[in-house]
């Protein structure tokens, strides 16, 4: 059976050069390369990239050679060095990184310098990894698009009058156009895997809880979780190999140890696997056809290698059409409470501890409003109105409880599914990436970029997206992995089988 | 139901948050429409559900309470818009 070929059409080029983490990370440990050669190559290649992509807030030049010199130094006194030894990162502006700018994409934080590193970095840095810069992002992580961004758009390296995805938008776009071969983002409805899906590269959400958030801007704290964004699987597992560590300044962090998940990848044999396949995400109107086109290629990949596809049902993330609008029960769950949570998490802004503040302001109470107001962007207002309306008297039982059991009903749904197979196949996004400005004028068309993403959150468990291939256009699409708790490890497993089956992790966006 | 300026008036006070006039006019459509959504969940029979609060549920045990190092004051202080003697500094709140 023919395995998709690769359209030579396609806005991209096809190249065996790409440089995996690993790949980096072995050069460099073998004594080919030292890290201070491939920082200057991977900031050299930003210099060049960034001006048509914008994915950067902040670059971390200065830092990053300096660092790249004291692992040359290390390796020479022939110290032990990290499992990313020399790996050039990327970091969202929502996970903290001391003494470098974190805005989390707003202008509330335009001039905030963490006094300490989240977690995830404190373990980048253990390992050796050069943090290369901050990414662009939706404010607050609140988007899919990063166009709300307080600073800057960022545009997709396969097609820069299109979105690159949110809220991770950056991360995915820098790994996407070759500017690093690793990110991380953060996913609170979908926002690493869907700008994974746009733009090409591999997008792991982690189940809730295996990686600590100690660090990262809080938004919907139930649901946030930190994960990786790469380009082939097996760097996608060291990254998340690096970041699973148990962390006791976060209650919600897994106490057990975590599964080696680089070794996942190299015993990608799915002879037996069975993948359900929700027949509710199928519905008439609810995917583009270039999509339905790619997953049923994808479907036959997966299917010469063993793999048993069975239906399963998840009636409660249920997708409908109605008058040519898309809706579930699972977006409007979401935004319940991914909103009530924000707007307490979000009480913090308030122009006393950090951040801005406004100088206009003829009280106490008057200085926080207007700082608040002067402070946030559009969509962050307008989601902090709805939580707050969510969560305000009288209305707390009909929207918030009521949305609280739903959740439940959604994570039973899954908890059914998995108990006959072994993952969730199904679309990351319902089209491939939108144009800019598409979308900005209606918030609710917006959050429906997210319909297939939303409900691993809601039920807590791990999730990727995968790309699977490319619309006549060129544009990119990713199918997409859900595992039952805890069960990550299935998910990049699949992943590096598929990406052994098929090229189009080779193929780079021009940028 | 509607969601009416008042009540927008209302939540944005609960929220401390100065919205423009225009702001308000807009969020209150908005916010009307995603509301008028969000009743899609009482199709849904959920009597007898427990709310589900967390991500993952099961026992969340608390550390061990004994002090450890923090933040000097110094850097705590070092983003403060404006701060004073090693306090943070605000408007007055009596008058």
């Amino acid at each position: 059976m023919p395995f998709p070929a690769p359209n030579p059409d396609i806005n991209g080029t096809m190249t065996e050069k790409l440089q995996t983490a690993v790949g980096i990370r072995d050069v460099f440990l073998r004594g080919e390369r030292s890290a201070l050669d491939i920082a200057e190559e991977h900031l050299a290649a930003i210099k060049r990239i960034e001006p048509s992509v914008d994915a950067f807030l902040t670059l971390c030049e200065d830092g990053a050679l300096e660092r790249a010199k004291e692992l040359d130094e290390k390796r020479r006194r022939g110290e032990r060095l990290g499992l990313l030894a020399g790996v050039p990162v990327a970091v969202k502006d929502n996970i903290c990184t001391r003494g470098v700018r974190t805005t989390c994409g707003s202008k509330i934080l335009g001039n905030f310098v963490p006094p300490y590193d989240a977690h995830v970095v404190q373990r980048l840095l253990a390992e050796d990894a050069v943090i290369i810069g901050k990414t662009n992002m939706d404010e607050f992580a609140m988007g899919s698009s990063t166009e709300n961004s307080g600073f800057k758009v960022t545009r997709n390296p396969w097609d820069p009058t299109r979105i690159p995805g949110g809220s991770s938008g950056g991360s995915a776009a820098a790994v996407a156009a070759g500017m690093v071969p690793l990110a991380l983002g953060s996913d609170t409805g979908g926002s690493i895997r869907q700008p994974g899906a746009f733009c090409g590269v591999i997008g792991v959400k982690p189940t809730y809880g295996r990686v600590s958030r100690y660090g990262l801007v809080a938004f919907g704290s139930s649901l946030d979780q930190i994960g990786p964004l790469a380009r082939t699987a097996e760097d996608a597992a060291l990254l998340l190999d690096v970041i699973a560590a148990r962390d006791e300044r976060d209650s919600t962090c897994a106490r057990h140890e975590p599964e080696d998940y680089v070794a996942a990848t190299r015993a990608p044999n799915l002879e037996g696997a069975r993948f359900g396949v929700p027949e509710e995400f199928y519905v008439e109107g609810g995917l583009s056809a270039e999509v339905c086109d790619a997953l049923e290629a994808a479907r036959r990949v997966f299917e010469s290698m063993g793999v048993e596809f069975v239906d399963v049902s998840l009636p409660h993330s249920r997708i409908d059409v109605e008058g040519g609008a898309l809706s579930s029960y699972a977006v409007g769950t979401y935004y319940v409470l991914c909103t009530a949570e924000a707007s307490s998490n979000l009480a913090r802004y308030d122009g006393v501890k950090y951040g801005y503040r406004s100088d206009d302001h003829d009280s106490m109470i008057d200085m926080y409003s207007k700082t608040r107001g002067q402070g946030f962007g559009e969509e962050v207002k307008r989601r902090i109105m709805l939580g707050a309306y969510a969560l305000s008297s009288g209305y707390y039982e009909a929207y918030f409880l009521k949305a609280a059991r739903v959740r439940r009903l959604i994570k039973e749904d899954f908890d059914r599914a998995f108990e006959e197979v072994d993952l969730i196949f199904c679309p990351a996004t319902p089209t491939p990436a939108f144009k800019i400005g598409e979308k900005t004028d209606d918030p609710l068309e917006m959050y429906l970029s997210d319909i297939f993403t939303i409900s691993a959150n809601l039920a807590g468990i791990g999730a990727a997206s995968v790309p699977c291939g490319f619309s006549p256009e060129g544009l990119p699409i990713g199918l997409q992995l859900m595992a039952p708790h805890w069960q990550d490890g299935r998910l990049l497993r699949a992943a590096a089988a598929y990406q052994g089956q098929t090229d189009w992790r080779l193929k780079k966006a021009k940028g | 139901m509607p969601i009416s300026p008042d009540e927008v008036e209302h939540v944005a006070q609960l929220a401390r948050l100065e919205l423009t006039d225009q702001e308000k006019r807009k969020f209150a459509g908005q916010l009307d429409a995603i509301l008028t959504y969000m009743e899609k969940l009482n199709e849904l029979d959920t009597s007898g559900v427990e709310p589900m609060l967390h991500g993952v549920e099961g026992r969340q045990p608390a550390r061990p309470d004994s002090a450890g190092p923090s933040l000097p004051r110094d850097e705590a202080l070092r983003n403060a818009p404006e701060s004073q003697n090693g306090f943070f500094r605000v408007p007055p709140i009596i008058d």
